[in-house]
């Protein structure tokens, strides 16, 4: 038996120990927010955080998470005011939406982790994340919305 | 990306309009409508929204309810994908309501184009369209809103205003609210379009305002917004297919043993094969059904299956390429333009020169992969799904299922994405046909090495070009011969030659200022779907005719915009049927000329801001592009530096001149979108063929721009050449176009080196 947190509550499963998290999320549990893209870890749409850590769910088996808390999307925050999230909305960032739930983990992780963000950092941490929508550039100026927001 | 390939709104003669409805070939007059085929020789030719597929709506009972707590909410019936269609229908039926913009909602309407107009969400064309009877149905409301208060303080209606979401008696400055009217607005009849007031432009809040946001803002933010692939129903199982890897393959055996031992599998179904053409039918194969996503994959990966590859086993990029580059060097293709003497004015031109250019299949690749949920039962067919055109969703399901088409019912849900991939509703045939199968609600889920390797592919081109240049190096005579797979090979059994509408987008319409025009197009034959990806045949066209232009100016040694500018010609009006186009994306030469001055003023305006002519540290350069699409007119400016073979593009300047606006930031967004997909498209992004198999499984290996290899800056420029008395042009597709071909022309500003072959890739690299 796998026990985990998600979003502050906890679960036990029973399932196939390899089952990625990503379908653990979405289909039993319905946390649908969580999206799929690749499958191998080259888009992040499916980013969460483990333990406080943005991580790929498409590729993370549940067993790894036995004892650890996931945060997704959805509890990212109660109110939906993270400074990324606000920041994401302020300067429209998404067109199509889908794979923005993934670069808001990244983007919240690397703003909650990083003070003095650079143009490099932003580089290299969001590089993880694909959009082929093409907001790039509004999520980098989202980022340096948000990492004022949270040095004030 | 048109879907409407028969609907030529203009057809030039008899002997091709037999060749088009020979096209037809039935399937194809129930996919979109033939609206302009089927109406007498003598009517009006129509065009617009009017040309479309049951037309347009404006109905304000359609699309406007107002609650008791007036709360307004709007029915927005094209698709979302990114382009901002849901905000910005809202924000011009809120402007016209005179609605306050935080009590206004946005509801998706389902598949339903004899109540709601055309919903085939393609072809830059959702405002086109839509702005005037959306205006009609904001405006009606009002008027309706105002009558109920009228007739409640028994005034005229003349004294009564509707604004700020009340409506006010001037005389006695009494004001009802929109909630408190709406019951008895709702019950008067509809005023006639003809007296209907619409706004003073001057005093719109909303349209063409920057600071609108995003209707889905809040629910993206917060990962509770709800895309195909998110569906949930009550039992629901979940379903993957095995396809057969080659198109035109089928399953002649399979040992589903292993796969049905894997915890969670329920069921193995073995799908048909399409018939050829294949339109819009799943590719047949064996489905898994499970009772989780990852089970159904587990399960997929189990199968043993033998497959038979059919007719296209052989498909081969390498000689494909090789077959293309051969039928452009034959001089028996069909004739496609012919304007004065191209033969006689190469014989006696001072200067020949002559190029060749490639340019890949692409996949759309929507972050969001097909998916759908299908729950078929008890004579029903209900479906939530991702679709660009949910009533021919609906029309194919209702022939599939053997259904009347009023038993079916298509939810449309967010878009992750389309491109044009979701014009084609061969995945949600899929799980409907699972679900009918199995009694059952099914999810059917692409991943995506199935999105990538049964896609409905971007075709390839070679575009062989040739100039005559007099002894000044003026352009006197242009042969263009293209030879690339038509969309048309979906829908009939072998055609070899491109349609009117690819060839309308940027070669019969290009607006040169040179005498002697030919074109020409030798046969290529399909060997996987073709099917309309952003801007479609406007990328193999502007990339070959925006490269060559540049590489005739460095051939006569002089400057690139000059030269481009002398290409373009002056400033003036082109009615498209007059050089060669006669499609013109479906609307009025009157109405919609292509506009050499404002092609002019979108170059001028990104050579400006780019600075161009100014030095440059060695291994850096700036590269032009204009092309005029889906009646919009853009132009792009790239720089880039060339370091070890890499190339990085620090800043592109991109101009639209695409008529009034109606959210100027999604415009903005569009174009800051098309530069990072161009960007991809030049350099990196290409879905190669061997033994009939794509060779690109995944984002590892189809590699599309990150943000390290994104532009760090790209500044918009929206060039608008008039009010709203103007026509309104495309937004979604036309950005794309210029964009590779700018990036080329700086490469070699930069490095001398040509690219004539997409993408760059490795051949900077020594």
């Amino acid at each position: 038996m796998i026990t985990l947190t998600v979003n502050g509550m906890e679960h036990s499963f029973d399932g196939d120990p390899e089952m990625p998290l990503l379908w653990y999320l979405r289909d039993e549990l319905g946390l649908t927010g969580t999206k799929f893209g690749c499958g191998i870890a080259q888009c992040g749409a499916c980013t969460i955080h483990l333990d406080g850590y943005a991580t790929f769910a498409c590729i993370t088996p549940i067993s790894i998470a036995d004892g650890s808390e996931v945060r997704t999307i959805e509890g990212l925050t109660e109110k939906g005011d993270h400074p990324v999230q606000v920041a994401w909305r302020d300067l429209n960032v998404s067109q199509c939406g889908y794979c923005q739930a993934g670069q808001i983990m990244q983007a919240a992780a690397l703003v909650d982790s990083t003070p003095d963000l650079t143009d490099e950092d932003i580089d290299t941490v969001m590089s993880a994340n694909l959009c082929r929508c093409g907001t790039y550039p509004r999520i980098r100026a989202a980022i340096k919305q948000a990492a004022e927001a949270r040095t004030e | 990306m048109s879907n409407n390939p028969v609907a030529v709104a203009r057809i030039a003669n008899v002997s091709r309009r037999s060749i088009l409805l020979g096209l037809s070939a039935g399937s194809l007059v129930l996919a979109v409508g033939l609206p302009t085929l089927s109406r007498a020789q003598d009517a009006p030719v129509e065009f617009g929204a009017d040309a479309m597929p049951n037309g347009w709506r404006d109905d304000p009972n359609v699309f406007v309810s107002i609650a008791d707590d007036g709360i307004v909410t709007v029915t927005v019936h094209r698709s979302e994908m990114g382009q901002g269609v849901r905000t910005s229908i809202a924000m011009v039926v809120a402007d016209e309501l005179e609605a306050e913009w935080d009590m206004v909602r946005v509801t998706q309407a389902p598949g339903n184009e004899p109540r709601y107009g055309n919903q085939d969400t393609d072809g830059s064309r959702s405002l086109r369209h839509f702005f005037d009877p959306m205006r009609r149905a904001g405006a009606s409301a009002r008027t309706m809103l105002e009558q109920a208060a009228a007739d409640a303080w028994n005034v005229p209606l003349s004294e009564v205003r509707a604004e700020g979401h009340v409506v006010r008696h001037a005389g006695s400055d009494r004001t009802m609210s929109y909630g408190k009217l709406a019951t008895a607005a709702a019950a008067l009849p509809v005023p006639d379009r003809e007296g209907l007031r619409l706004k003073d432009p001057a005093t719109f809040r909303y349209v063409g305002k920057a600071d609108i946001g995003l209707v889905d803002n809040d629910d993206i933010t917060r990962g509770t917004t709800t895309y195909g692939i998110d569906v949930r129903r009550e039992g629901m199982l979940y379903a993957v297919i095995a396809r057969p890897p080659v198109f035109g393959g089928r399953v002649v055996s399979v040992d589903d043993s292993a796969a049905l031992q894997v915890a969670g599998v329920e069921r193995v179904v073995r799908l048909d094969p399409p018939t050829i053409p294949a339109e819009f039918q799943p590719l047949g194969g064996i489905a898994v059904i499970a009772r989780n996503t990852w089970a159904a994959i587990k399960g997929r990966e189990a199968l043993v299956i033998e497959w038979e590859d059919g007719p296209h086993a052989a498909y081969s990029s390498e000689d494909f390429e090789a077959e293309l580059e051969a039928a452009v060097q034959t001089d028996d293709g069909k004739l496609i333009l012919n304007r004065g003497d191209v033969g006689a004015a190469l014989a006696e031109a001072s200067t020949r020169i002559v190029a060749e250019y490639y340019i890949p299949h692409l996949a759309q690749a929507p972050m969001e992969p097909p998916a759908a949920v299908a729950d078929v039962h008890d004579g029903s067919c209900e479906v939530w799904a991702c679709v660009q055109a949910p009533q021919v969703t609906r029309l194919r399901l209702a022939q599939r299922m053997e259904l009347p088409e009023e038993d079916v019912t298509v939810n449309v849900t967010l878009l992750g994405g389309g491109f044009g991939r979701k014009s084609k509703p061969d995945f949600v045939l899929e799980a409907a046909i699972l679900s009918r199968e199995v009694g059952a609600p099914v999810k059917l889920t692409w991943t995506r090495e199935d999105d990538l390797q049964h896609s409905y592919y971007h075709t390839v081109s070679v575009e062989r070009l040739e100039a005559g240049l007099d002894a000044q190096g003026k352009a006197v005579a242009w042969l263009h011969r293209t030879a690339a797979p038509t969309i048309g090979s979906i829908f009939a059994p072998d055609p070899r030659q491109k349609l009117p509408f690819e060839l309308g987008m940027g070669l019969t319409n290009m607006p040169l200022d040179i005498p002697n025009v030919r074109a020409e197009n030798p046969q290529a034959p399909a060997h996987t779907r073709i099917g309309w990806y952003r801007s479609v045949s406007n990328i193999p066209h502007a990339f070959a005719i925006q490269s060559f232009i540049a590489e005739l100016a460095e051939a006569t040694g002089r400057d690139p915009l000059e030269y481009l500018l002398e290409v373009i010609g002056p400033a003036r009006l082109i009615d498209p049927s007059e050089i060669g186009d006669v499609w013109n994306y479906g609307e009025s030469p009157e109405r919609y000329p292509i506009d050499t001055g404002r092609l002019r003023k979108v170059t001028e305006t990104v050579a400006e801001a780019i600075g161009w002519g100014r030095q440059l540290p060695v291994g850096s350069g700036l590269g032009l592009a204009a092309h005029y699409s889906f009646v919009s007119h853009v132009a792009v400016a790239t720089e880039v530096e060339v370091v070890n073979g890499e190339v990085h593009i620090p800043r592109v300047e991109i101009a639209i001149d695409c008529g009034a606006h109606v959210n100027p930031d999604r415009i903005r967004s569009q174009m800051e979108g098309a530069v990072i997909m161009g960007v991809g498209q030049a350099l990196t992004t290409e879905i190669t063929f061997q033994d009939g198999r794509p060779q690109q499984g995944n984002f590892d290996s189809y590699l599309i721009p990150r943000m390290e290899t994104a532009p760090r800056e790209i500044n918009v420029h929206l060039v608008s050449s008039g009010g709203y008395d103007q026509p309104l042009g495309g937004v979604g597709e036309p950005g794309l176009p210029p964009i590779a071909p700018s990036i080329a022309n700086a490469i070699f500003a930069a490095t001398g080196t040509r690219i004539r072959r997409l993408p760059v890739a490795d051949q900077l690299r020594s």
